[in-house]
């Protein structure tokens, strides 16, 4: 079949164009700008090397943030991906209401951050110090208003967000054991928990790389939630990387400086995607 | 009497599974039906009942129609409804138009190309915010009509990506018979590939609309006219102006909440399966 080079780049030439225009461009300015003292607001900018770096090294906005991020990251791959876990386990079983449970659990996952963030800051606010008052826990008072109830929110709220969304992906999983392999093992006089241990987790595998690997690159981005469950408060303890890049450049107008961090950003999330692709292809050859 | 014995006993296991199903389905729509039932409430309800039912003098259904107003609603939601339409109708196109070539012309260019797509998904949103936002104020983009293709741009490289891999799996005996028919390159992509695209095509077009729908970070950048925002981006402010007035707040929230709601209701199959393709991709 005569294929014409002209056609080629016809039918590429929209994407490219567009995808050029608002991602390669502005992503080699921005590697420009994070070398320079570009404030935001003039035009003249001043070439300054390695200097931004400097600063966000100092930083201590941004280093704990950093830490506070990967702290982060840390509980929710665990209890995202155990409660996904459970939840899949669940609902793959044979009982009424079953199909309805699964739409209920994912349903989290297509609300917007943003009003997630506004109602569970009801919740952490209201709801919990009326639940706090009428039975007397002294816990439920004062949520969001301290650096480890500001946590725990944030990690509550993500795990109610996220786990469905891994829910689904282990149920998709679960479904390709085969029936035969189960009865086999069954015949073989496996218990539940031989069963569960032996049989269904090395066959889970793949699923949970996946599942980590979101969960982690999930919460190194998170930000619409950030913003409007605890805006970082108090006293920037619970700012993500994502919003003190934010912060840097809009609240302190200092766009050389929260560029140079969003470059690191860029390779931390970067190195996770790719090891992520690497773990996750090696898996494939394997099976 | 054994088997009865064991039939008793996977009715009692089903009973657990239940009640197990009932405690966590309520642990997960608590959030949003206690925010409903707040959002019935006055103020002074709030104060007082924050857990009870609303009723009586503590009920209140000028909420929803004070949030209506305040949000300017009628006018935000069409301002959501045309951008997520309209880009993600104009991704689909793009998207599938390159994917097509890139999977039919086997080159070491269209190679690398894709490669250029699909190697860009891993750059966050924050490292091209700034310079994107400087010089969409020097080619006066700072609009609607900036924003959209804006999402053109940021949407593409994932939709090829999945586009691709579609492709990639239809055989090309079609496309060679129409040529010698005497199809040109317009009418072989719009009449032979396109309509056995369907099932891609949905899955796409549920991730953009998704994404760009709830997208706040974008908009608040681009949109400079209260005319032309977005829901989030109303809610954004609405929550700054009203943070303590959880009446108004809660039933702002609610009717940001309940489009999604019957959205999914009503496409909850591609729904599910199109976002998990989009996650295992």
């Amino acid at each position: 079949m005569q294929k014409s080079k002209t056609r080629f780049w016809l039918f590429l030439f929209p994407a490219l164009f567009f995808f050029c225009l608002v991602v390669i461009i502005p992503t080699i300015m921005g590697f420009y700008y994070a070398f320079t003292d570009w404030n935001g607001i003039s035009d003249r900018v001043k070439f300054t090397g390695w200097k931004n770096f400097q600063i966000i090294f100092r930083d201590p906005t941004f280093l704990h943030s950093f830490g506070f991020t990967a702290v982060f990251a840390f509980f929710a791959v665990i209890l995202v991906n155990l409660v996904a876990f459970f939840l899949a386990l669940l609902v793959t079983r044979k009982f009424p209401g079953a199909t309805a449970l699964r739409g209920i659990f994912f349903m989290p996952n297509l609300i917007g951050g943003l009003l997630l963030g506004f109602t569970w800051q009801f919740i952490f606010t209201s709801i919990f110090s009326a639940i706090g008052e009428a039975t007397g826990q002294k816990f439920l008072k004062g949520w969001l208003s301290t650096p480890e109830t500001g946590f725990w929110g944030l990690l509550i709220l993500t795990v109610w967000q996220l786990s469905g969304y891994m829910m689904i992906i282990y149920i998709a999983q679960l479904e390709q054991i085969s029936d035969s392999v189960r009865e086999a093992a069954l015949m073989d006089g496996a218990n539940g928990r031989q069963m569960l241990v032996h049989i269904i987790l090395p066959l889970m595998m793949p699923a949970f790389t996946i599942g980590l690997f979101m969960t982690i690159s999930n919460s190194f981005k998170m930000f619409d939630q950030n913003l409007a469950l605890t805006d970082g408060g108090p006293y920037r303890s619970t700012e993500m990387l994502a919003l003190n890049i934010y912060q840097s450049a809009f609240a302190e107008n200092h766009f050389g400086v929260a560029q140079a961090k969003a470059i690191i950003f860029l390779i931390v999330v970067a190195a996770i995607g790719i090891t992520q692709l690497i773990l996750t292809k090696r898996k494939e050859v394997e099976m | 009497m054994e088997y009865s014995g064991m039939r008793q006993r996977r009715h009692t296991h089903e009973a657990i599974l239940i009640v197990i199903g009932i405690l966590l389905g309520l642990i997960f729509l608590f959030p949003i039906l206690i925010l409903a039932l707040n959002s019935f409430k006055s103020q002074k309800g709030i104060f007082l009942d924050i857990l009870g039912f609303p009723a009586g003098e503590f009920f209140s259904a000028t909420n929803y129609t004070r949030a209506f107003e305040l949000l300017n609603y009628v006018q935000s939601f069409l301002n959501s409804l045309l951008i997520t339409v309209t880009s993600t109708f104009l991704i689909l196109l793009v998207s599938s138009m390159a994917a097509w070539v890139l999977v039919r012309y086997k080159t070491k260019m269209s190679t690398a190309i894709f490669i250029f797509f699909a190697a860009s998904m891993l750059v966050p949103f924050q490292c091209v915010m700034l310079p994107l936002v400087r010089f969409s104020f020097t080619l006066h983009l700072l609009n609607r009509f900036g924003l959209i293709l804006m999402y053109i741009g940021f949407g593409c490289s994932m939709s090829i990506v999945m586009f691709h891999g579609f492709i990639k799996n239809i055989p090309e005996e079609l496309e060679e018979a129409a040529t010698l028919d005497g199809c040109n390159a317009l009418q072989l992509f719009f009449i032979i590939v396109v309509p056995m695209l369907r099932t891609i095509m949905i899955t796409v077009a549920i991730i953009n609309v998704m994404w760009i729908w709830n997208d706040f970070l974008l908009p608040s950048l681009i949109i400079n006219k209260p005319g032309w925002q977005t829901l989030p981006l109303k809610i954004y402010l609405f929550f700054g102006q009203f943070s303590k007035r959880w009446d108004l707040a809660s039933a702002g929230l609610m009717l940001c909440i309940i489009p999604i709601v019957i959205f999914y209701l009503s496409c909850q199959k591609y729904i599910v399966s199109g976002i998990t393709e989009g996650a295992i991709k």
